[in-house]
Protein backbone atom coordinates (compact mmCIF):
# COMPACT_ATOMS: atom_id res chain seq x y z
CA UNK A 1 0.00 0.00 0.00
CA UNK A 2 2.98 2.53 0.88
CA UNK A 3 4.65 1.36 -1.77
CA UNK A 4 2.07 1.94 -4.40
CA UNK A 5 1.61 5.53 -2.53
CA UNK A 6 5.25 6.35 -2.94
CA UNK A 7 5.14 5.10 -6.29
CA UNK A 8 2.17 7.55 -7.51
CA UNK A 9 4.29 10.37 -5.92
CA UNK A 10 7.47 9.96 -7.53
CA UNK A 11 6.32 9.19 -10.94
CA UNK A 12 4.37 12.52 -10.89
CA UNK A 13 6.57 14.83 -9.79
CA UNK A 14 5.24 18.01 -11.53
CA UNK A 15 1.85 17.58 -10.53
CA UNK A 16 2.70 16.52 -6.72
CA UNK A 17 4.17 20.15 -6.59
CA UNK A 18 1.06 21.31 -7.97
CA UNK A 19 -1.06 20.12 -5.39
CA UNK A 20 1.55 21.18 -2.75
CA UNK A 21 2.22 24.33 -3.54
CA UNK A 22 -1.48 24.77 -3.63
CA UNK A 23 -2.51 23.02 -0.68
CA UNK A 24 0.29 25.33 1.00
CA UNK A 25 -1.41 28.76 -0.73
CA UNK A 26 -4.61 27.42 0.43
CA UNK A 27 -3.70 27.41 4.34
CA UNK A 28 -1.56 31.01 3.64
CA UNK A 29 -4.36 32.83 2.80
CA UNK A 30 -6.88 30.72 5.32
CA UNK A 31 -4.10 31.99 8.10
CA UNK A 32 -3.94 35.73 5.95
CA UNK A 33 -7.73 35.95 6.53
CA UNK A 34 -8.88 34.23 10.07
CA UNK A 35 -5.09 35.15 12.26
CA UNK A 36 -4.46 38.79 10.40
CA UNK A 37 -7.78 39.66 8.84
CA UNK A 38 -5.89 39.95 5.16
CA UNK A 39 -3.31 42.55 6.90
CA UNK A 40 -0.43 40.15 5.93
CA UNK A 41 -0.72 39.26 2.37
CA UNK A 42 -1.64 35.31 1.78
CA UNK A 43 1.25 35.16 -0.59
CA UNK A 44 4.00 36.52 2.10
CA UNK A 45 2.80 33.62 4.67
CA UNK A 46 2.70 31.33 1.73
CA UNK A 47 6.38 31.75 0.76
CA UNK A 48 7.32 32.20 4.56
CA UNK A 49 5.69 28.57 4.78
CA UNK A 50 7.42 27.38 1.46
CA UNK A 51 10.77 29.02 3.40
CA UNK A 52 9.30 26.81 6.72
CA UNK A 53 9.01 23.32 3.89
CA UNK A 54 12.64 24.00 2.85
CA UNK A 55 13.83 24.18 6.38
CA UNK A 56 11.83 20.90 7.24
CA UNK A 57 13.18 19.44 3.67
CA UNK A 58 16.88 20.45 4.37
CA UNK A 59 16.99 18.93 8.39
CA UNK A 60 15.39 15.95 7.21
CA UNK A 61 17.91 14.99 4.52
CA UNK A 62 20.49 17.17 4.97
CA UNK A 63 20.58 18.00 1.60
CA UNK A 64 20.91 21.79 -0.23
CA UNK A 65 17.46 22.15 -2.25
CA UNK A 66 15.21 21.98 0.65
CA UNK A 67 11.88 20.10 0.65
CA UNK A 68 12.51 19.19 -3.38
CA UNK A 69 15.75 16.89 -1.98
CA UNK A 70 12.69 14.45 -0.40
CA UNK A 71 12.18 12.06 -2.97
CA UNK A 72 8.04 12.24 -3.12
CA UNK A 73 8.67 16.33 -3.59
CA UNK A 74 11.19 16.18 -6.21
CA UNK A 75 9.04 18.17 -8.55
CA UNK A 76 9.06 21.12 -6.48
CA UNK A 77 12.37 21.64 -7.55
CA UNK A 78 11.06 21.61 -11.57
CA UNK A 79 8.21 24.01 -10.49
CA UNK A 80 10.16 26.42 -8.67
CA UNK A 81 13.71 25.63 -10.86
CA UNK A 82 15.04 28.40 -13.12
CA UNK A 83 13.02 27.24 -15.99
CA UNK A 84 9.71 28.29 -15.26
CA UNK A 85 10.84 30.94 -12.81
CA UNK A 86 11.68 32.93 -15.31
CA UNK A 87 9.35 32.24 -17.39
CA UNK A 88 6.49 33.33 -14.47
CA UNK A 89 8.59 36.45 -14.00
CA UNK A 90 8.85 37.55 -17.49
CA UNK A 91 4.84 36.65 -17.84
CA UNK A 92 4.32 39.54 -14.64
CA UNK A 93 5.18 42.22 -17.53
CA UNK A 94 1.62 41.43 -19.01
CA UNK A 95 0.32 43.04 -16.18
CA UNK A 96 2.03 46.28 -17.18
CA UNK A 97 1.38 49.26 -20.14
CA UNK A 98 4.04 51.63 -21.54
CA UNK A 99 1.29 53.88 -21.58
CA UNK A 100 0.73 53.52 -17.60
CA UNK A 101 4.09 54.40 -16.79
CA UNK A 102 4.16 57.67 -19.16
CA UNK A 103 1.16 58.74 -17.06
CA UNK A 104 3.73 58.06 -13.63
CA UNK A 105 5.51 60.78 -15.31
CA UNK A 106 9.15 61.76 -14.55
CA UNK A 107 8.85 61.06 -10.51
CA UNK A 108 7.73 57.54 -11.07
CA UNK A 109 10.33 56.93 -13.42
CA UNK A 110 13.02 58.57 -10.96
CA UNK A 111 11.47 56.29 -8.55
CA UNK A 112 12.04 53.46 -10.06
CA UNK A 113 15.91 53.84 -10.44
CA UNK A 114 16.14 55.40 -7.47
CA UNK A 115 14.51 52.66 -5.94
CA UNK A 116 16.52 50.04 -7.08
CA UNK A 117 20.02 51.44 -6.35
CA UNK A 118 18.78 52.40 -2.73
CA UNK A 119 17.59 49.17 -1.46
CA UNK A 120 20.65 47.55 -3.43
CA UNK A 121 23.20 50.07 -1.57
CA UNK A 122 21.53 49.31 2.12
CA UNK A 123 22.03 45.58 1.04
CA UNK A 124 25.54 45.98 0.06
CA UNK A 125 26.46 48.07 3.20
CA UNK A 126 24.91 45.60 5.67
CA UNK A 127 26.35 42.64 3.71
CA UNK A 128 29.70 44.25 4.08
CA UNK A 129 29.00 44.78 7.73
CA UNK A 130 27.81 40.85 8.58
CA UNK A 131 31.72 40.35 6.76
CA UNK A 132 30.75 39.44 2.96
CA UNK A 133 33.51 41.06 0.71
CA UNK A 134 33.08 39.46 -2.60
CA UNK A 135 31.40 40.93 -5.48
CA UNK A 136 29.33 38.08 -6.11
CA UNK A 137 28.00 37.96 -2.50
CA UNK A 138 27.46 41.47 -2.15
CA UNK A 139 25.73 41.87 -5.27
CA UNK A 140 23.28 39.16 -4.39
CA UNK A 141 22.21 40.40 -1.40
CA UNK A 142 22.14 44.16 -2.42
CA UNK A 143 19.96 42.61 -5.54
CA UNK A 144 17.67 40.27 -2.78
CA UNK A 145 16.76 43.51 -0.84
CA UNK A 146 15.44 45.37 -4.03
CA UNK A 147 12.99 42.34 -3.86
CA UNK A 148 12.97 38.68 -3.26
CA UNK A 149 12.74 37.92 -7.21
CA UNK A 150 15.57 40.05 -8.30
CA UNK A 151 18.34 38.59 -5.64
CA UNK A 152 17.96 34.80 -6.51
CA UNK A 153 17.20 35.87 -10.28
CA UNK A 154 20.54 38.11 -9.86
CA UNK A 155 22.18 34.96 -8.08
CA UNK A 156 21.79 32.83 -10.54
CA UNK A 157 22.74 34.95 -13.57
CA UNK A 158 26.29 35.68 -11.74
CA UNK A 159 26.65 32.04 -9.95
CA UNK A 160 26.38 32.60 -5.91
CA UNK A 161 26.00 30.46 -3.91
CA UNK A 162 22.63 28.85 -2.46
CA UNK A 163 23.04 30.24 0.90
CA UNK A 164 23.83 33.89 -0.09
CA UNK A 165 20.70 33.27 -2.50
CA UNK A 166 18.84 32.43 0.40
CA UNK A 167 19.49 35.38 2.72
CA UNK A 168 19.29 37.50 -0.53
CA UNK A 169 15.42 36.29 -0.75
CA UNK A 170 14.82 36.09 3.17
CA UNK A 171 16.25 40.41 2.39
CA UNK A 172 13.37 40.85 0.11
CA UNK A 173 10.66 38.60 2.12
CA UNK A 174 11.17 41.34 5.35
CA UNK A 175 10.81 44.26 2.95
CA UNK A 176 7.84 42.81 1.08
CA UNK A 177 6.05 41.55 4.94
CA UNK A 178 7.01 45.00 6.38
CA UNK A 179 5.57 47.06 3.26
CA UNK A 180 2.77 44.74 3.24
CA UNK A 181 1.96 45.53 7.30
CA UNK A 182 3.11 48.76 7.64
CA UNK A 183 1.76 50.70 4.65
CA UNK A 184 -1.04 51.24 6.75
CA UNK A 185 0.45 52.88 9.53
CA UNK A 186 2.82 55.23 7.63
CA UNK A 187 0.95 56.51 4.68
CA UNK A 188 -0.74 59.39 6.50
CA UNK A 189 2.89 60.25 7.53
CA UNK A 190 4.60 60.61 4.09
CA UNK A 191 1.63 62.05 2.13
CA UNK A 192 0.64 58.14 0.82
CA UNK A 193 -3.25 59.39 -0.53
CA UNK A 194 -2.84 60.90 -4.26
CA UNK A 195 -2.33 58.67 -7.67
CA UNK A 196 1.37 60.63 -7.70
CA UNK A 197 3.03 59.83 -4.21
CA UNK A 198 1.20 56.17 -4.44
CA UNK A 199 3.54 55.31 -8.27
CA UNK A 200 6.43 56.91 -6.17
CA UNK A 201 5.58 54.34 -3.62
CA UNK A 202 5.31 51.97 -5.49
CA UNK A 203 8.50 52.77 -7.66
CA UNK A 204 10.79 53.33 -4.29
CA UNK A 205 9.59 49.87 -2.51
CA UNK A 206 9.19 47.72 -5.91
CA UNK A 207 7.83 44.55 -4.14
CA UNK A 208 4.92 44.16 -6.10
CA UNK A 209 2.94 41.66 -3.35
CA UNK A 210 3.76 44.16 -0.78
CA UNK A 211 2.78 47.57 -2.44
CA UNK A 212 -0.01 46.03 -3.82
CA UNK A 213 -1.06 44.19 0.05
CA UNK A 214 0.01 47.55 2.11
CA UNK A 215 -2.09 49.68 -0.76
CA UNK A 216 -5.21 47.50 -0.65
CA UNK A 217 -4.95 48.20 3.27
CA UNK A 218 -4.21 51.80 3.39
CA UNK A 219 -7.12 52.79 0.16
CA UNK A 220 -7.55 50.29 -2.24
CA UNK A 221 -8.12 53.34 -4.81
CA UNK A 222 -4.42 53.64 -4.96
CA UNK A 223 -3.30 50.26 -5.98
CA UNK A 224 -3.35 50.40 -9.78
CA UNK A 225 -0.79 53.72 -9.66
CA UNK A 226 1.16 51.36 -6.84
CA UNK A 227 1.24 48.60 -8.91
CA UNK A 228 1.97 50.39 -12.65
CA UNK A 229 4.89 51.27 -10.95
CA UNK A 230 6.20 48.53 -8.94
CA UNK A 231 5.38 46.35 -12.16
CA UNK A 232 8.36 47.61 -13.22
CA UNK A 233 10.65 47.45 -10.53
CA UNK A 234 11.48 43.98 -10.35
CA UNK A 235 11.98 43.75 -14.72
CA UNK A 236 14.15 47.00 -14.10
CA UNK A 237 16.23 44.87 -11.03
CA UNK A 238 16.68 42.13 -12.70
CA UNK A 239 18.53 43.99 -16.10
CA UNK A 240 20.09 46.12 -13.54
CA UNK A 241 21.50 43.52 -11.12
CA UNK A 242 23.27 40.98 -13.03
CA UNK A 243 24.87 43.75 -15.43
CA UNK A 244 25.22 47.35 -14.33
CA UNK A 245 24.90 46.47 -10.46
CA UNK A 246 26.88 43.93 -10.77
CA UNK A 247 30.10 45.62 -12.83
CA UNK A 248 30.01 48.23 -10.00
CA UNK A 249 30.37 45.94 -7.49
CA UNK A 250 32.92 44.59 -8.86
CA UNK A 251 34.69 47.27 -10.05
CA UNK A 252 34.69 48.39 -6.20
CA UNK A 253 35.23 45.69 -4.46
CA UNK A 254 37.02 43.86 -6.84
CA UNK B 1 -5.57 30.09 -29.24
CA UNK B 2 -4.45 30.13 -25.48
CA UNK B 3 -0.90 28.51 -27.43
CA UNK B 4 -0.52 31.86 -28.79
CA UNK B 5 0.11 33.82 -25.92
CA UNK B 6 2.00 30.91 -24.26
CA UNK B 7 3.87 30.73 -27.21
CA UNK B 8 4.66 34.50 -27.72
CA UNK B 9 5.94 34.70 -24.22
CA UNK B 10 8.27 31.58 -24.94
CA UNK B 11 9.41 33.46 -27.64
CA UNK B 12 10.18 36.44 -25.75
CA UNK B 13 11.73 34.91 -23.22
CA UNK B 14 13.82 32.65 -25.68
CA UNK B 15 14.56 36.37 -27.49
CA UNK B 16 15.81 38.07 -24.12
CA UNK B 17 17.33 34.63 -22.88
CA UNK B 18 19.41 34.85 -26.27
CA UNK B 19 20.16 38.88 -26.08
CA UNK B 20 21.11 38.17 -21.75
CA UNK B 21 23.95 35.64 -23.02
CA UNK B 22 25.20 37.72 -26.02
CA UNK B 23 25.30 40.50 -23.57
CA UNK B 24 27.61 38.72 -21.09
CA UNK B 25 30.05 37.68 -23.65
CA UNK B 26 30.13 40.97 -25.18
CA UNK B 27 30.51 42.54 -21.52
CA UNK B 28 33.45 39.74 -20.55
CA UNK B 29 30.60 38.83 -17.72
CA UNK B 30 30.13 34.75 -17.12
CA UNK B 31 26.60 35.51 -17.20
CA UNK B 32 23.62 36.17 -18.68
CA UNK B 33 23.21 39.99 -18.44
CA UNK B 34 19.69 41.39 -17.41
CA UNK B 35 17.55 38.35 -19.97
CA UNK B 36 14.58 38.27 -17.93
CA UNK B 37 14.42 42.38 -17.76
CA UNK B 38 14.72 42.30 -21.69
CA UNK B 39 12.34 39.50 -22.27
CA UNK B 40 9.97 41.32 -19.79
CA UNK B 41 10.57 44.72 -22.03
CA UNK B 42 9.85 42.87 -25.75
CA UNK B 43 6.82 41.62 -23.95
CA UNK B 44 5.54 45.12 -22.89
CA UNK B 45 5.45 46.19 -25.94
CA UNK B 46 4.69 43.41 -28.16
CA UNK B 47 1.56 43.30 -26.05
CA UNK B 48 1.37 47.40 -26.21
CA UNK B 49 1.49 46.83 -30.22
CA UNK B 50 -0.47 43.82 -30.76
CA UNK B 51 -3.11 45.21 -28.47
CA UNK B 52 -3.61 48.67 -29.59
CA UNK B 53 -4.72 47.17 -33.16
CA UNK B 54 -6.33 44.36 -31.69
CA UNK B 55 -4.74 41.50 -32.90
CA UNK B 56 -4.16 40.05 -29.46
CA UNK B 57 -7.28 37.77 -28.90
CA UNK B 58 -9.07 36.93 -25.96
CA UNK B 59 -7.92 33.23 -25.54
CA UNK B 60 -4.27 34.66 -25.96
CA UNK B 61 -4.86 37.02 -23.68
CA UNK B 62 -5.48 34.21 -21.15
CA UNK B 63 -2.57 32.37 -21.85
CA UNK B 64 -0.51 35.45 -20.81
CA UNK B 65 -2.22 36.13 -17.94
CA UNK B 66 -2.02 31.96 -16.69
CA UNK B 67 1.39 32.53 -16.33
CA UNK B 68 1.53 36.01 -14.75
CA UNK B 69 -0.90 34.40 -11.97
CA UNK B 70 1.39 31.57 -11.50
CA UNK B 71 3.79 33.85 -10.15
CA UNK B 72 3.29 34.03 -6.82
CA UNK B 73 3.16 30.18 -6.50
CA UNK B 74 5.99 29.65 -8.49
CA UNK B 75 7.93 32.24 -6.25
CA UNK B 76 6.37 29.98 -2.91
CA UNK B 77 8.08 26.68 -4.86
CA UNK B 78 10.99 28.26 -5.23
CA UNK B 79 11.41 29.23 -1.72
CA UNK B 80 10.60 25.58 -0.35
CA UNK B 81 13.92 25.09 -2.97
CA UNK B 82 16.42 26.77 -1.04
CA UNK B 83 18.96 26.34 1.39
CA UNK B 84 17.32 27.40 4.76
CA UNK B 85 19.03 25.17 6.94
CA UNK B 86 22.25 27.08 5.99
CA UNK B 87 21.22 30.53 5.67
CA UNK B 88 20.07 30.87 9.28
CA UNK B 89 23.63 32.20 10.38
CA UNK B 90 22.64 35.06 7.84
CA UNK B 91 19.10 35.89 9.85
CA UNK B 92 19.92 39.02 11.65
CA UNK B 93 21.53 40.13 7.65
CA UNK B 94 18.31 39.81 5.98
CA UNK B 95 16.48 41.44 8.60
CA UNK B 96 18.43 44.43 9.07
CA UNK B 97 18.96 44.97 5.27
CA UNK B 98 15.02 44.71 4.51
CA UNK B 99 14.01 47.17 7.56
CA UNK B 100 16.43 49.72 6.78
CA UNK B 101 16.02 49.38 2.67
CA UNK B 102 11.73 49.82 3.81
CA UNK B 103 12.54 52.82 6.08
CA UNK B 104 14.80 54.16 3.48
CA UNK B 105 12.50 53.89 1.07
CA UNK B 106 9.52 55.39 3.23
CA UNK B 107 11.53 58.61 4.06
CA UNK B 108 12.13 59.23 0.26
CA UNK B 109 8.34 59.07 -0.59
CA UNK B 110 7.39 62.81 0.18
CA UNK B 111 11.01 63.85 -1.26
CA UNK B 112 10.00 62.41 -5.08
CA UNK B 113 6.17 63.53 -4.15
CA UNK B 114 6.87 66.90 -4.63
CA UNK B 115 5.74 69.09 -7.37
CA UNK B 116 2.82 68.60 -10.21
CA UNK B 117 -1.10 68.32 -9.48
CA UNK B 118 -1.52 66.19 -6.60
CA UNK B 119 -5.26 65.07 -6.68
CA UNK B 120 -6.29 63.52 -3.07
CA UNK B 121 -8.27 60.95 -2.99
CA UNK B 122 -10.18 60.28 -0.16
CA UNK B 123 -10.44 57.04 1.26
CA UNK B 124 -14.58 57.75 2.02
CA UNK B 125 -15.34 59.42 -1.15
CA UNK B 126 -13.16 56.78 -3.11
CA UNK B 127 -16.02 54.19 -1.68
CA UNK B 128 -19.01 55.78 -3.35
CA UNK B 129 -17.52 56.26 -6.93
CA UNK B 130 -17.57 52.28 -8.18
CA UNK B 131 -14.88 50.45 -9.79
CA UNK B 132 -11.94 49.81 -8.23
CA UNK B 133 -9.87 50.93 -11.39
CA UNK B 134 -11.65 53.63 -12.74
CA UNK B 135 -9.47 56.55 -12.81
CA UNK B 136 -11.94 59.12 -14.36
CA UNK B 137 -14.36 58.84 -11.56
CA UNK B 138 -11.14 60.96 -9.51
CA UNK B 139 -12.32 63.79 -7.82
Amino acid sequence: MFEIFSKVFTDNPLIVSFATVGITMYVAYFLSNKLTKGRIHGSAIAIVLGLVLAYVGGVVTGGEKGLSDISIFAGIGLMGGGMLRDFAIIATAFGANFDEIKKAGFSGIASLFIGVVLSFVVGVCIALAFGYTDAISLTTIGAGTATYIVGPVTGAAIGASSEVITISIAAGLIKSILTMVGTPFIAKYIGLNNPRSAMVYGGLLGTTSGVAGGLAATNPKLVPYGAVTATFYTGLGCLMGPSVLFLMTRAIFG
Amino acid sequence: MVIFGVALLAICMLIGVFFGETLGVLMGVEANVGGVGIAMLLLILIVDYLKKRGKLSQPAQDGLSFWNTMYIPIVVAMSANQNVVAALDGGPLALLAGVIAVVASWILVPILSKGGTKTVIEEENSMLNGGDRNVRNIQ
